[in-house]
Order: C-alpha cells, then sequence, then structure tokens
C-alpha cells in the first residue's frame, strides 16, 4: 500500500466527516448482488524489492538487441540515442503531465509540440502537422479517411508495397466503412509498378498511398506517382516508415505528395517490442480543417507575451462528437517529446549525417551478403538502410542457423508473402559496425 | 499586475525561466552528438537525383548543453502530478510509481524488437500473457486484447467486435446508443466504425433513462455505449437491467472503463452484463499520461466476442509462449506491432505491487477522496446532481455566477495562482458551467484540504473582488492566452 497516502487515522477521521460507518457506505449505489463478495482472485502483493526481482527476471528472458547482432527492421528500427534524451524525458514535468488543457501551466508540452509540429513540416516539406498520432500504421488510416474528406470520392489505391501490417491496419478500418481498397503489386526493382498504378488510379480515386523507402527497403519514384494522381484529382499520400530517410531524400512534399504520414520510432524512442510508437502527419494547407488530432497554435498572452495552445478544435471529438474528423482523443505525447529532443541534439548535420552512414552501411552490408555464393539481391531499385535477399534455401532455415551464430538476420518475408520462402529483408542503421556487416557475412556463408 | 509594473530583475528573471524556439537558438554549426568516423566506403547504389536534398532546411543547430537547458525551462513551464494535486475528471491523474518507470526502461524490454524471435522474447510474452490474465479476472471478463494504443481505440476495436459477432449472426445493425452525458470520444467511435449515433437521456439522477432505453431499443440497435462509473461520477446502479433490455433484443452492451479505477476490487463489468469494454491503463493501472500520451486501451469482452479479437493473440503451448497470427474470425490488425508494450511492463508492475487488496483498497480511496472534496465544497459551489458521487463530483457556477458574475473558467484559472492545476472544466455537456473534480486515491488528506481551502478562498474573492478572480492567473509564467486569435489567425510551425 506504499503508493496510497493515508493512515488509519487519516481514513478514519475522513470516514466519519463525509457521514460514512465504513467501505460499504461509500459504495451504497453498487447492487448488492454486484459488490465482490471475496477477494479477487489475484497473485499476492509484492514488496518493491520483491517486484524488482520480477521485472528483472521477465526481462532477462529476452534477447535485448545488445545480446545479438541485430539486422531487424521493417518498421521499427535500432537507431543510437543519445542519453540526454531519456534524462530530459525522465523529468517529470514531461511525463506525469497531462494534456495540455490549461495552456497557461503547460507551456513546457504545448511548446515541444509546435516544435515537434514544426520539424515534421521541415523534414516532409510540408505545410502543416498534428501532434501525433498513435503509430505509422494508424496514422495510414487517418490520411486516407481525411484525403477521402477532402477530395471527396471513395476509392483508395495503395501500394502492394506498403508495410503489410499497415494495410492490414487499413483494411480493418475500412471493412466498416464502406471505402473501397485497391493493392496495385510492384515490379522487378521491387517499385510500385507504374503501369499497374496508372491503370489503377482514375476519377474516382480519393487517394494513393505509396510507402517510400517501401516494405522491401526500396525508394520509391513518389515524383512520378504523385503526378499520377493529380492528374487524376486524387491526393498523393506519401508514407514514411523510417523517418531517418528524409536526412537524404527529399520530402514527400518536395516531390508533390499532399500528405505524408508515417513512423517516427526512430527518432529517440525505444524498440520496446513494438510500442510506444509514434505516428507522425503532416499535409498541404487546405488540409488543415480536416485534420484528426491535436494541433497546437501560436498566439499571445494578455501581455502580448507568445506562447501556445491546442487549437482548431472543432475538429475534434470532445466538440464535434459524432461529426468528428476522426475518434481520436490522445497523442502520443511523450514519444513525440523523446522525438524532439532527439531531433534538437541530432541537429541538421547530425541528421545528414546518420542518414548517409546509414546508407553506406546498407550499400556495404548488401555488397558483403550478395557477395556469399548463393545469395543476390533481391530487387535492383535503390535503397535506403534495409533491402531484400535471395537465399538458396528456405529463410526460416537460415536464420535459425545464423542465430546459433549470434546474429539476427534479419526478417522471413514469408511472414507476409507467402511466396517469398527464400527471402529476407535485412536492415541496417549507423550502430552497425562494419565488423558486425563482415561478421555476418562470414557466418552467412558457413551457414549455406 | 501588469508587464510595465515589473521590475527590472523580475522582467529579467521571467524571460530567464523561458525559451525561444529551438530553431532561434544555438548557432550555425553547432551540434549535441558525435559521431564515429565512418567505417564503410560511401553508399555505391545510386538513386535518382531528384530524390535526393543536400539539407533540411531550418533544422536546429544547438550543443548537448543548450538542448538540455532548453527542455529543462520548457519541462519547468508545465505542471506535473508529481508537483501536487491535478484533479482532472475523468482523467484520473494519480501518482505514477516509478519502479514501473525503471521497469519499462530495462535493456531486456526496451530494447527488444518486435519481431525477435518468439524464443528470444519469451518474458516479453508472458508479461503479456499474464496481463491479459488479471485484466480479465479484474474485469469479470472471459478474454482481453492489448493491442489498442489507447481508450478511444479501445472503444473502436470493441465496436469492431460488436459488429463483427452481429455481422456472423446475420443480424447487422445500424444504430449505436450514446448516453447525453458519454465522453465525445464515445459517438465519435460509433460514427467512426460506421454507424448511426442516437443519443439516449439521462434521467433526474445523471444515470441512463431505462424508460427512454426501452422504448428505443429495437432490431436496428447493435449495442449501448455507457460509461460506469459515468461522466458525473454516478454508478450506473441498473446496470444489470440495462443490459437485460439489450440483450433480450439482440443488442449488446458496451462499457467505457475510463473511470474503471473506482470499480476495481469492489464490483466486476462482467457480473453484470456487459459484453465487451475497455480499460485505460494509463488511468486505473498509473501508467504516466505524458503530456497528452501513450496511453494504451486494453478490450475485455465475454466469450462470444473472443472468436474476433485482433491479431496477433499471445497463446501458451506446452510452456511456451506465441503470437498467434492464423485466426479466421479475427476483425485483424487495429495497429501495427503488438501494442503499446512499454505500458503494458508499468500496469503489470503496479498491479502486482498491489495484488487484489491493494487494488480493493485504491477503488475505496479514490472514492473516499472525492467523496470528502464534495463534503468540503458543499453549499460552496452548487452540486447539481445530488446522486452519491464514486471517484469524481461534479459542480456547477450557476449560483456563484448569477451573484458575482465569476464563471467556472475563472475559477479554474485562479486557481493556478495557488498552485493547483484546476478541475475538467465545462465537462459533462450536461451540466452548465460544470467543474469535474477527481482527486484520485493518491492524494493525502492535507492535499485534498488545502484544495477545497483554495476553492473557497477564491469564492470569497468572487464576492469582495471578482476583477480579480476574472484577470487570474496572475503567477504563472503566461497570462490567458488568447485562444480565439489562434483559431482565428493559425499560427501552427515556425517557417525558416
Amino acid at each position: 500500500m506504499r503508493y496510497l497516502p493515508h493512515g488509519p487515522a487519516d481514513r478514519k477521521a475522513m470516514l466519519q466527516y463525509i457521514g460514512a460507518s465504513g467501505p460499504d457506505d461509500l459504495v451504497a449505489t453498487v447492487p448488492e448482488e454486484l459488490r465482490l463478495r471475496g477477494p479477487l482472485d489475484l497473485p499476492p502483493p509484492l514488496s518493491e524489492m520483491e517486484l524488482q526481482d520480477r521485472m528483472s527476471e521477465l526481462s532477462m528472458k529476452n534477447a535485448s538487441t545488445g545480446c545479438y547482432r541485430s539486422f531487424l527492421g521493417a518498421g521499427a528500427y535500432d537507431h543510437f540515442v543519445p542519453v540526454a534524451v531519456d534524462h530530459l524525458l525522465s523529468r517529470t514535468e514531461f511525463y506525469s503531465s497531462y494534456t495540455p488543457y490549461q495552456p497557461e501551466i503547460s507551456q513546457g508540452t504545448l511548446q515541444t509540440i509546435f516544435e515537434f509540429q514544426s520539424l515534421v513540416c521541415m523534414l516532409t516539406e510540408l505545410d502543416v502537422a498534428n501532434a501525433s498520432l498513435y503509430d505509422g500504421a494508424t496514422a495510414v488510416v487517418e490520411a486516407l479517411l481525411m484525403a477521402s474528406r477532402v477530395v471527396g470520392r471513395d476509392r483508395i489505391v495503395v501500394a502492394g508495397t506498403l508495410h503489410p501490417e499497415y494495410l492490414a491496419t487499413v483494411r480493418t478500418y475500412f471493412r466498416n466503412l464502406g471505402l473501397s481498397l485497391t493493392a496495385v503489386p510492384w515490379g522487378d526493382d521491387g517499385r510500385v509498378d507504374p503501369r499497374a498504378l496508372g491503370a489503377a488510379v482514375d476519377e474516382s480515386t480519393a487517394a494513393v498511398a505509396v510507402q517510400s523507402p517501401n516494405a522491401f527497403g526500396v525508394v520509391e519514384r513518389l515524383d512520378r506517382i504523385s503526378a499520377e494522381a493529380r492528374a487524376k484529382g486524387a491526393a498523393a499520400v506519401a508514407v514514411v516508415a523510417e523517418p531517418y530517410s528524409l536526412g537524404v531524400l527529399r520530402g514527400p512534399g518536395a516531390l508533390g505528395c499532399d500528405v505524408a504520414v508515417g513512423e517516427a520510432q526512430a527518432f529517440g524512442n525505444a524498440l520496446s517490442f513494438g510500442g510506444p510508437y509514434l505516428g507522425f502527419m503532416a499535409a498541404r494547407d487546405r488540409y488543415v480543417r480536416q485534420m484528426p488530432g491535436r494541433i497546437v497554435g501560436e498566439t499571445t498572452d494578455l501581455e502580448g507575451r507568445r506562447g501556445f495552445v491546442l487549437t482548431l478544435s472543432t475538429r475534434e471529438q470532445h466538440i464535434r462528437r459524432a461529426k468528428a474528423t476522426s475518434n481520436i482523443c490522445t497523442n502520443q505525447g511523450l514519444c513525440m517529446t523523446a522525438a524532439t529532443i532527439h531531433l534538437a541534439l541530432i541537429g541538421r548535420e547530425g541528421l545528414r549525417g546518420i542518414a548517409l552512414a546509414n546508407r553506406a552501411k546498407a550499400s556495404y552490408t548488401a555488397g558483403k551478403l550478395a557477395a556469399v555464393k548463393g545469395v543476390k539481391r533481391a530487387f535492383a531499385g535503390p535503397v535506403f538502410n534495409e533491402f531484400v535477399l535471395d537465399l538458396p534455401r528456405p529463410a526460416a532455415e537460415v536464420l535459425e542457423a545464423l542465430r546459433g551464430k549470434g546474429i539476427l538476420g534479419g526478417l522471413d518475408l514469408s511472414r507476409w508473402f507467402p511466396e517469398m520462402r527464400q527471402r529476407i529483408l535485412v536492415a541496417v542503421t549507423e550502430r552497425t559496425r562494419r565488423e558486425d556487416s563482415d561478421a555476418y557475412a562470414a557466418a552467412m556463408a558457413e551457414v549455406l | 499586475m501588469d508587464g510595465t509594473s515589473e521590475t527590472p530583475a523580475a522582467r529579467a528573471r521571467r524571460s530567464r525561466d523561458r525559451s525561444g524556439l529551438l530553431f532561434e537558438e544555438g548557432g550555425p554549426g553547432r551540434i549535441g552528438i558525435d559521431l564515429p568516423p565512418l567505417d564503410v566506403p560511401d553508399a555505391a547504389d545510386p538513386i535518382e537525383p531528384g530524390l535526393l536534398r543536400e539539407r533540411v532546411d531550418g533544422m536546429p543547430e544547438l550543443s548537448e548543453p543548450e538542448v538540455v537547458r532548453h527542455f529543462t525551462r520548457l519541462s519547468m513551464l508545465n505542471y506535473a502530478v508529481d508537483r501536487g494535486l491535478y484533479p482532472l475528471g475523468s482523467c484520473t491523474m494519480k501518482y505514477n510509481p516509478k519502479l514501473n518507470e525503471w521497469a519499462a526502461r530495462l535493456p531486456g524490454f526496451a530494447r527488444v524488437h518486435p519481431y525477435a524471435p518468439e524464443e528470444l522474447a519469451q518474458g516479453c510474452l508472458e508479461l503479456m500473457h499474464e496481463l491479459e490474465g488479471l485484466l480479465a479476472t479484474i474485469t469479470g471478463m472471459d478474454a482481453v486484447t492489448l493491442q489498442p494504443a489507447a481508450g478511444a481505440h479501445g472503444e473502436l476495436t470493441g465496436i469492431m467486435l460488436v459488429r463483427a459477432c452481429l455481422g456472423a449472426r446475420g443480424d447487422p445493425r445500424k444504430i449505436i446508443l450514446v448516453p447525453d452525458s458519454a465522453h465525445g470520444t464515445n459517438p465519435a467511435t460509433a460514427s467512426f466504425s460506421g454507424y448511426g449515433v442516437e443519443e439516449i437521456p439521462s434521467n433526474a439522477k445523471g444515470c441512463v433513462d431505462l424508460e427512454a432505453l426501452r422504448r428505443r431499443v429495437d432490431g436496428t440497435v447493435a449495442a449501448l455505449m455507457v460509461t460506469n462509473p459515468n461522466t458525473l461520477g454516478v454508478f450506473e446502479e441498473d446496470l444489470v437491467e440495462i443490459a437485460r433490455i439489450l440483450h433480450e433484443r439482440g443488442a449488446m452492451l458496451y462499457m467505457d472503463g475510463a473511470n474503471m479505477n473506482a470499480m476495481i476490487g469492489i464490483t466486476r463489468p462482467g457480473d453484470a452484463g456487459v459484453d465487451v469494454m475497455h480499460l485505460n491503463l494509463h488511468k486505473t493501472f498509473s501508467t504516466p499520461h505524458g503530456g497528452g500520451g501513450p496511453g494504451a486501451g486494453a478490450v475485455a469482452v465475454k466469450r462470444h466476442l473472443e472468436p474476433y479479437l485482433p491479431v496477433p493473440r499471445v497463446v501458451k503451448e506446452s510452456g511456451a509462449y506465441r503470437l498467434e497470427h492464423d485466426r479466421p474470425h479475427s476483425i485483424g490488425r487495429v495497429r501495427s506491432f503488438h501494442g503499446n508494450f512499454g505500458m503494458f511492463v508499468r500496469a503489470y508492475a503496479y498491479i502486482r505491487a498491489l495484488g487484489a487488496r491493494g487494488l480493493r483498497e485504491t477503488g475505496l480511496t479514490a472514492i473516499l477522496n472525492a467523496n470528502y472534496v464534495r463534503k468540503g465544497l458543499l453549499g460552496v459551489l452548487t452540486l447539481p446532481y445530488a446522486s452519491p458521487s464514486f471517484h469524481e463530483v461534479v459542480f456547477a457556477d450557476h449560483d456563484l455566477e448569477r451573484e458575482t458574475g465569476v464563471r467556472t473558467l475563472d475559477i479554474a484559472k485562479r486557481l493556478m495562482d495557488y498552485g493547483f492545476h484546476p478541475p475538467t472544466v465545462y465537462f459533462p455537456l450536461i451540466v452548465h458551467g460544470a467543474m469535474m473534480i477527481e482527486p484520485t486515491e493518491t492524494e493525502s488528506r492535507e492535499e485534498l484540504d488545502a484544495f477545497v481551502a483554495a476553492i473557497k478562498a477564491i469564492v470569497e474573492e468572487a464576492r469582495t473582488d471578482p476583477e480579480l478572480v476574472k484577470s487570474a492567473p496572475h503567477t504563472t509564467p503566461l497570462r490567458r492566452l488568447d485562444e480565439t486569435a489562434a483559431a482565428r489567425k493559425p499560427k501552427l510551425r515556425w517557417r525558416p
């Protein structure tokens, strides 16, 4: 009961003050037949010492990325995070505060969101951004629904190279909403097939969504895709699952896209077995009144000083209720704060340096691995920090053998594409040392 | 106090307490990290030049100490629950145990990739499996999914489950009923999952009007979404009857469990006939709110909805845990990966710290504290609904406004001068000038006494010097902010 402040005397005095004779009086409105008769069937409480042991024990049943040379990516990336990020994030004023409903005493959160919005706009080269969404997958859903509202059409075209879990999430939502969905196949280079895309997009299309780098790590021709969409009056939606790529690639806005959404876990957020992560959304100005989620704006206080507030809340569920742009209530405040601090630390030079290192290391690793007998690159399209390999044997077997050598060699793509039993998706980051790549290539040669 | 009458020292101090924007600080070439020299050749893969860029315009250029000072100063402009009472009704701002933060950062949790082979992630999977079981026990439901990322996301998932189940029965329905006292997320969720939304009025006690419900439920109604305890802080004492009315006509009962912290260990929604509900792990189980998130919105269901739960599911087979993706009736995925795992760690640690007796004690203490504040403020503010309060109490400003012109918002702002975060204001919508106070169980008697005394003092000020209250706050880093101007001419980003 270390988290509860009252001693027995306080409790007694307080009960007396409110005129209750005991706990039963407090819950008098709960019908007798609904009241629990005995204690819940839960394990006994643990002291802080015991609980530390239990949590350590559970955590040690997992292999952290520190225990293996890990080449896992696919939408969750093991990037370097400066120590100062978590140090600042652990400030209680950030993590134990709430949605900034009262701006006079929430300027820390509000200004951080404003800075985050600005950073997202800079990275994506678009006009407006919101305060974050749950994750990359739900951000794609929200972007497609937003585009459908703005364009006033209900057919959506997506690249088949969208992260399969993002696509699955879109399908779940769409089942209820009467929007139609067409997935366009990819070509031999691992990019969306331009002819198939051209055939799928017409005057009834609300939006075309393409991920770049895509689920195979391949950088898409967003400029051509957005032109195709624009020619038919559809919105072009870019999806970015690896935001570090924006350190070397043009922002989707500069390539003609109207909306950019994605996952910003890579900026300062732990892998944490898949969450919490950080969905982001940016768009052209005309989308702002249809944008879901919270938005922070600049204003002044009574004395003319600059300050920040939640704004345009008539889009939101607590005002508009059933007619809101989304049912979203929270954002990913603390993950957003981590990303903002992280970007502040790495800054202009760091973002570019890290992005270039990712690209160089991917190029080096891919070259080393493709030089192993029987292994080759599956797709010819250019990549950022992830690529697909063709193996001479089933990927599951190869990955298991590599694990025996302390290497998590990548993702077995048959997880999503049953026909790809011999393909793996390999990711590197700036953390991947040359010796890790060399060790991987050597191990690959041994296990094949 | 206006800006011009400030002493030079006070003005300087005030400006040092604040911070410019990241983009206005620092200088060209500054950087907050070092990177090791590149140990491989430059990339050989060509990318079309039109897709490449040289730099990101406007990105900050700051050293580590500058960044640390920037965010330290920003943090000091926030009120936080670790500093004092944060009585936001319906938000449940309670103390977040420090051990939970430590646990979530253990490398064996924080640095595990979501696609790590299952045999290398047994601890994560065990924790999830066990947490699902604990939540099922606490709610009296049969199965739990942890996947939804927040309460509203849990609502959406729950309503999708209802839809899938009714669809499988060949009984698609069109309407979700929502009480007029509901959170805005409820109607938004229903419409976001493709349903029409109709309101059910509240009765004089602030509970669902049973007669209105009986009249409305027919073969077109899929479910009622009820918040319990509701947004007036009142336990829906007819919950069993509500469930019966719905079930008799083939509809289901959804319970918004945002306020479950007041029922825990006392009563279980599953025993009352609830078919599906969500839990806000960040409220009931004390994972921190982080300035507005992340949350986690676990959904608990009765047996008949289990086949439809989102994939993947954590299953235990011959002593090992794995993720099951192949579930033919599942609604599918509602997000990427497996949920907000870091929140699961905190919620799990919280439940294990308290056990059955401790959880019941938290529920009872939340109710005790709310009623203690209620008693303290009776006769000071207007109590629009006299029904017994659970974990929160809703007051209104009618009498005070009539007498002094001071409104709820003014009291809220003046509370900041007294060192408190204000309660939730102007919600629920069915109470004019509502002030919804939820002290939570982690507040001491002294803190509650100080809060009641502050409100009493403000009400007294309203009578003697209403302008003082109406122009509050006076001592915060910024004075009242112009929200109208912000919305009229939106400035939503800094531009280089």
